[in-house]
C-alpha cells in the first residue's frame, strides 16, 4: 500500500508544477454506490486523505449500464477505474480490451471461491437469495423444486434489463441445466410478475404484493441494522445460491496510471472494505471483521457451475427464460 | 372555414422551420447515430415479434378505454357546475405527471394484491383480487391516460360557443338532435388527437407494462430496445427497433388525421356557456360519472400522499434541496423552450398547406424511445464536447421535445378557432406580426398556452429523462435522488421525495394551467 501512495506521489509533480491542480482519479460506478448512503462518499474521503489527489465517482445506473457506457465510449473513456461490473458481465468486458492487467495481485482476499485474475479485483460479494417476512410465513421453500410446487408467490426481475434477474436465470441454470426450462414452467404460477429492476420488485415485495422477493441473503441485515427490524429473513435453498462477485478493473487508457494502481491497491485495504458491509449491504472481498449482525444472515454454499459466462451461453439463457416464461 | 388570407408570413417560416430542424434532429439524428456505430449481422431479431403485437394490443385497448371513458366524463364536467370543479379539472392532470414507478406503487396500495380493494374482498371471503396481466397493463395506462383524455375533450366542448347551447335549448332540440349537431361534430376533432396521443405515449410504456404485466408475455418493444442497448449493446437491433416505433407511430397519426375532422362553430361574444339540457337521468348519470371517477384518480394519489407522508417524517433527506432546485430549473428553462417550438410549429402548421403533416412529423416525438435519443445524443456529443458540460440544456431541451407533440395537440386548435373567427377582421385591420400575437391570438389562446406549459413543466420534472447518461457526478435532479434511494433499500424516504417530486410538479401545472384559465372560461 505505501509502496503505491508513493509512486503515486511521484507522478503527482506533473500536475502540480503546471497547474498547482491535484491529479483527478475519475471512477465509473453504479449509482447506488455513490448515494449518499452508498459506500462512495467514505471511500471517497478515505482515498483522498492520503492520494493527494481528488478521487471523482461518475454513476452510470446499473453494473450493465456502466458496462454499456464504456462500451459507447471505447478508447475515448475518461474513466480511469471501472468498479461495479461482476462476475456476469466480467467476460463480455474483458472481450472489450479496455483494461490493464493488474500491477500487483489483490491481497488478502477471503471469498467463497478460489480466485485467480490478472485484471479483475474482486471488492465485494454476496449471494442472491429469496426474502420474506417471518412474522407472515411459516412454510418456507428449500428448493427452486418445493418452491414450485408451493402455493408461494413470487416477485423477480427481469434478466433482459436487471443484473439480479440475470443472477437468477443463470443460478437456474447452473443448478438444474437441461431441466431448466421445465424449473421455469413450474415457477410460472407463483410468479405474481417480473419487474425492471431491483428497486420496483423490492419495493412491491415491501408493499405485501408477493410473499417472497429475489434478492439477496444480506438484505435482511439492511433491515436488522439500519430500521431494527428482525422481520425478514432469506430462504437457504439446497442446490446452493448464485454468487455475485462484484469487481474493479483499471482502464489500459488511464491518463494516471500510478494513482489508477494506488487505487486498485486501496480496494483490498481495510479502509475501502470495512465501508462495504453496512453501506454497499454486500461481503466485503477480505477478511475485515464484519457486523456482529451478519452472523445472522444464512450461510449458502455456491451453485454449483462456473463462475462466469460467455456472451453467447448468457443468450441462450436468457431466450429460454422468455420461451419457458411465455407459454 | 377560414380562409388563408394571407400567405405565410416569413417570420413564421423562419421559426417554425427552426423549430421543426430541431425536432428532425431529435427524431431522426439518434438513429442515425446508433446506426453509424452499429455492427450488422446479427440480424432480425425474431424475439421481437410478440413484442410489437402486444405493445399494439395493450396500445390499442388503452387508447380506447382512455377515451372512452373520457367521453362521459368530460360531458359532465362541461354542462356541471359544482363546489370544486375548478380543482377536479387541475386534478385531472395530476396521474399524467407522475413517475412510473410512483404510479404503479400507488395504484397497488388500491388495487394490488394486498390493496384496499383486494383486502375489503377478502373480508367478504373472496380471496385478493389479481390484476397482473394485460388487465393490470391497461389499468394503469388508462389511470395515467384518461385525465388527459377527459382535458383534451373538455377542450374540444369548450371552443363551442355559448349561443349555440343556448340556441339548441331554444330550439328545443331533443338529447339525440343535440348528440348530432353538437357533440359528435366536437368528438369528430377531438376524440381521433387524444386517441392517437394516448396510443403513442402507451406504446412507449416499459417499467409500468412489465411491472403490472406479470412476466415476460407482456414485454414492449421498448423493453427490447433497453435490452439491445443495455445488456446485448447491440445497436443495430436497437436501431431497428427504433425504427418499427417510429413506423408504427407514423402509420398511427396518418390514419387518426384521416378520420379527424375538424368542425368550426363559428364566433362568439365570448361568457361561460350554459347548458339548459338537465333532465334528472342526465343529472344522475354525471353525478355517478363524476363520482366514479374522482374515486379511481384520487384514491391512489392519497396513497401516494400518506406514504410519502410518513416518508418525510424524519426530516428531509441529504440532497433533497439542492436536487429540488436544479428539477425546478430544468422544468422552467424546459417549459419556455417547449413554448416557444410549439407555438412556432403552430403558427406554422395553421398556415401552410402541409399543416397535417408536418404535424404528424413531430407527433413521431411520442414514438421515440428516451434511451435512443439520450444513446445516439450521447454518441454524437463526446466526440466534441465533455458530456457532462451539456448535462442540464440537453435534459431541458430533450423534455421539452418529449413534451411538444401534446402542446402542439392542444395550442393548434385553439389558433385555428382564432384564425377562422377572427383571422378576416384582423387582416382587414392590417393587424399582424408581434402586435396580432399579442392583442388578438394570446388572449385568445391563453388557457390553452397555460394547461400546455403545465404539462410541459410537470413532465419535465418527473421525467428521469437522458440526465442518467449525462449527469455530472454531483448533479442530481428528484428522480434521480428517488431512485438511488430506493437503490439503497430508502424505500420509506424515496416515498418522501416522490411526494415533494409529485406535489411540485403539480404546483407547477396549477400555477401554469390555473394562470391560464383565469382570464379564460
Amino acid at each position: 500500500m505505501k509502496t503505491f501512495l508513493f509512486a503515486a506521489a511521484l507522478c503527482l509533480p506533473f500536475g502540480s508544477v503546471i497547474a498547482e491542480e491535484k491529479p483527478t482519479l475519475t471512477v465509473y460506478t453504479y449509482d447506488s454506490f455513490i448515494s449518499d448512503w452508498g459506500p462512495g462518499p467514505q471511500i471517497k474521503a478515505a482515498f483522498e486523505a492520503d492520494c493527494g489527489c481528488a478521487l471523482n465517482f461518475v454513476g452510470a445506473g446499473d453494473g450493465a449500464a456502466l458496462l454499456a457506457r464504456l462500451r459507447l465510449e471505447g478508447q475515448h473513456t475518461k474513466a480511469d477505474i471501472v468498479l461495479g461490473l461482476d462476475n456476469s458481465l466480467m467476460e463480455q468486458a474483458r472481450q472489450l480490451e479496455l483494461f490493464a492487467p493488474l500491477t500487483q495481485a489483490p491481497e488478502g482476499l477471503e471469498l467463497p471461491v478460489s480466485w485467480q485474475d490478472d485484471t479483475f479485483v474482486p471488492y465485494d460479494w454476496g449471494y442472491l437469495a429469496f426474502v420474506y417476512d417471518n412474522t407472515k410465513l411459516s412454510e418456507l421453500p428449500s428448493s427452486f423444486e418445493t418452491l414450485a410446487a408451493s402455493d408461494l408467490t413470487i416477485l423477480i426481475q427481469d434478466p433482459r434489463s436487471s443484473t439480479p434477474g440475470l443472477g437468477l436465470a443463470l443460478w437456474v441454470n447452473a443448478a438444474y441445466g437441461d431441466k431448466a426450462a421445465n424449473i421455469w414452467a413450474g415457477l410460472s404460477d407463483n410468479i405474481v410478475t417480473v419487474t425492471k429492476g431491483w428497486s420496483e420488485a423490492y419495493g412491491m415485495f415491501l408493499a405485501g404484493e408477493a410473499d417472497l422477493v429475489l434478492s439477496y441473503t444480506t438484505s435482511p441485515a439492511y433491515h436488522l441494522i439500519a430500521e431494527d427490524d428482525a422481520s425478514k429473513s432469506a430462504a437457504l435453498f439446497q442446490e446452493g445460491h448464485y454468487l455475485q462477485i462484484e469487481v474493479a478493473a483499471k482502464l489500459a487508457g488511464s491518463k494516471n496510471p500510478a494513482l489508477a494502481d494506488a487505487f486498485m491497491a486501496f480496494i483490498t485495504s481495510d479502509d475501502f472494505q470495512n465501508v462495504i458491509p453496512e453501506t454497499n449491504w454486500m461481503y466485503p472481498a477480505t477478511g475485515v471483521e464484519t457486523p456482529a449482525l451478519f452472523g445472522q444472515m444464512i450461510a449458502p454454499q455456491p451453485v454449483s457451475g462456473p463462475l462466469t459466462i460467455s456472451d453467447a451461453d448468457r443468450k441462450a439463457v436468457v431466450e429460454e427464460w422468455v420461451r419457458a416464461l411465455s407459454q | 372555414m377560414g380562409a388563408r388570407a394571407q400567405p405565410v408570413s416569413r417570420t413564421t417560416q423562419f421559426f417554425g422551420a427552426a423549430a421543426l430542424l430541431i425536432v428532425a434532429a431529435l427524431v431522426l439524428a439518434p438513429v442515425l447515430a446508433l446506426l453509424s456505430k452499429a455492427t450488422f449481422g446479427s440480424g432480425w431479431a425474431v424475439s421481437a415479434w410478440p413484442s410489437i403485437r402486444f405493445t399494439l394490443f395493450q396500445a390499442g385497448l388503452s387508447a380506447l378505454i382512455s377515451v372512452a371513458v373520457a367521453v362521459p366524463l368530460a360531458r359532465a364536467l362541461m354542462r356541471r357546475r359544482f363546489v370544486g370543479r375548478e380543482i377536479m379539472i387541475s386534478l385531472l392532470g395530476a396521474p399524467f405527471l407522475l413517475p412510473s414507478i410512483v404510479a404503479v406503487l400507488g395504484l397497488l396500495a388500491i388495487w394490488g394484491r394486498s390493496g384496499i380493494v383486494s383486502d375489503a374482498l377478502d373480508a367478504l371471503g373472496l380471496g385478493p383480487l389479481d390484476i397482473y396481466g394485460l388487465n393490470g397493463v391497461v389499468l394503469a395506462h388508462v389511470f395515467f391516460n384518461l385525465p388527459l383524455a377527459a382535458r383534451m375533450l373538455l377542450q374540444g366542448w369548450q371552443a363551442v360557443p355559448a349561443e349555440q347551447f343556448q340556441l339548441a335549448a331554444q330550439l328545443g332540440l331533443t338529447p339525440r338532435a343535440r348528440s348530432r349537431l353538437i357533440e359528435m361534430p366536437v368528438l369528430r376533432g377531438a376524440a381521433p388527437s387524444a386517441l392517437l396521443v394516448i396510443f403513442m405515449l402507451c406504446m412507449s410504456s416499459f417499467a409500468v407494462a412489465l411491472a403490472l404485466g406479470g412476466g415476460p408475455k407482456s414485454s414492449t418493444i421498448e423493453l427490447a430496445i433497453y435490452q439491445a442497448l443495455r445488456f446485448e449493446f447491440d445497436l443495430a437491433a436497437a436501431a431497428q427497433l427504433a425504427i418499427v416505433q417510429l413506423a408504427i407511430g407514423l402509420a398511427a397519426a396518418t390514419f387518426a388525421f384521416r378520420f379527424a375532422k375538424t368542425t368550426r362553430f363559428g364566433g362568439s361574444l365570448g361568457g361561460p356557456a350554459r347548458h339548459w339540457d338537465s333532465g334528472p337521468a342526465s343529472r344522475i348519470t354525471d353525478a355517478l360519472t363524476l363520482g366514479a371517477a374522482a374515486i379511481f384518480i384520487l384514491l391512489p394519489l392519497f396513497a401516494i400522499l400518506a406514504k410519502g407522508i410518513s416518508g418525510l417524517a424524519p426530516g428531509l433527506p441529504p440532497g433533497m434541496l439542492a436536487a429540488w432546485g436544479i428539477s425546478v430549473a430544468i422544468a422552467l428553462a424546459s417549459t419556455a423552450l417547449a413554448l416557444t417550438l410549439a407555438l412556432s410549429i403552430a403558427h406554422l402548421v395553421d398556415s401552410s398547406r402541409y399543416g397535417s403533416r408536418i404535424e404528424a412529423f413531430v407527433l413521431l416525438l411520442l414514438a421515440t424511445s428516451p434511451f435512443v435519443i439520450g444513446t445516439g445524443l450521447f454518441i454524437l456529443i463526446t466526440p466534441f464536447v465533455s458530456p457532462f458540460a451539456l448535462a442540464l440544456p440537453i435534459t431541458a431541451l430533450v423534455n421539452a421535445a418529449l413534451a411538444l407533440p401534446l402542446m402542439l395537440r392542444i395550442i393548434r386548435p385553439a389558433l385555428g378557432r382564432v384564425r377562422a373567427n377572427y383571422g378576416a377582421l384582423a387582416d382587414g385591420l392590417g393587424l399582424a406580426g408581434w402586435s396580432r400575437f399579442k392583442l388578438l391570438t394570446w388572449p385568445q389562446i391563453r388557457p390553452e398556452l397555460g394547461f400546455a406549459a403545465g404539462l410541459a413543466a410537470a413532465l419535465s420534472m418527473g421525467d428521469l429523462g437522458v440526465i442518467t447518461l449525462f449527469a455530472p457526478p454531483d448533479t442530481q435532479t428528484l428522480p434521480l435522488l428517488m431512485y438511488r434511494q430506493m437503490g439503497s433499500y430508502r424505500m420509506d424516504a424515496a416515498a418522501g421525495t416522490a411526494l415533494i417530486l409529485v406535489a411540485s410538479s403539480f404546483a407547477l401545472f396549477y400555477l401554469f394551467d390555473k394562470g391560464g384559465r383565469r382570464a379564460g372560461t
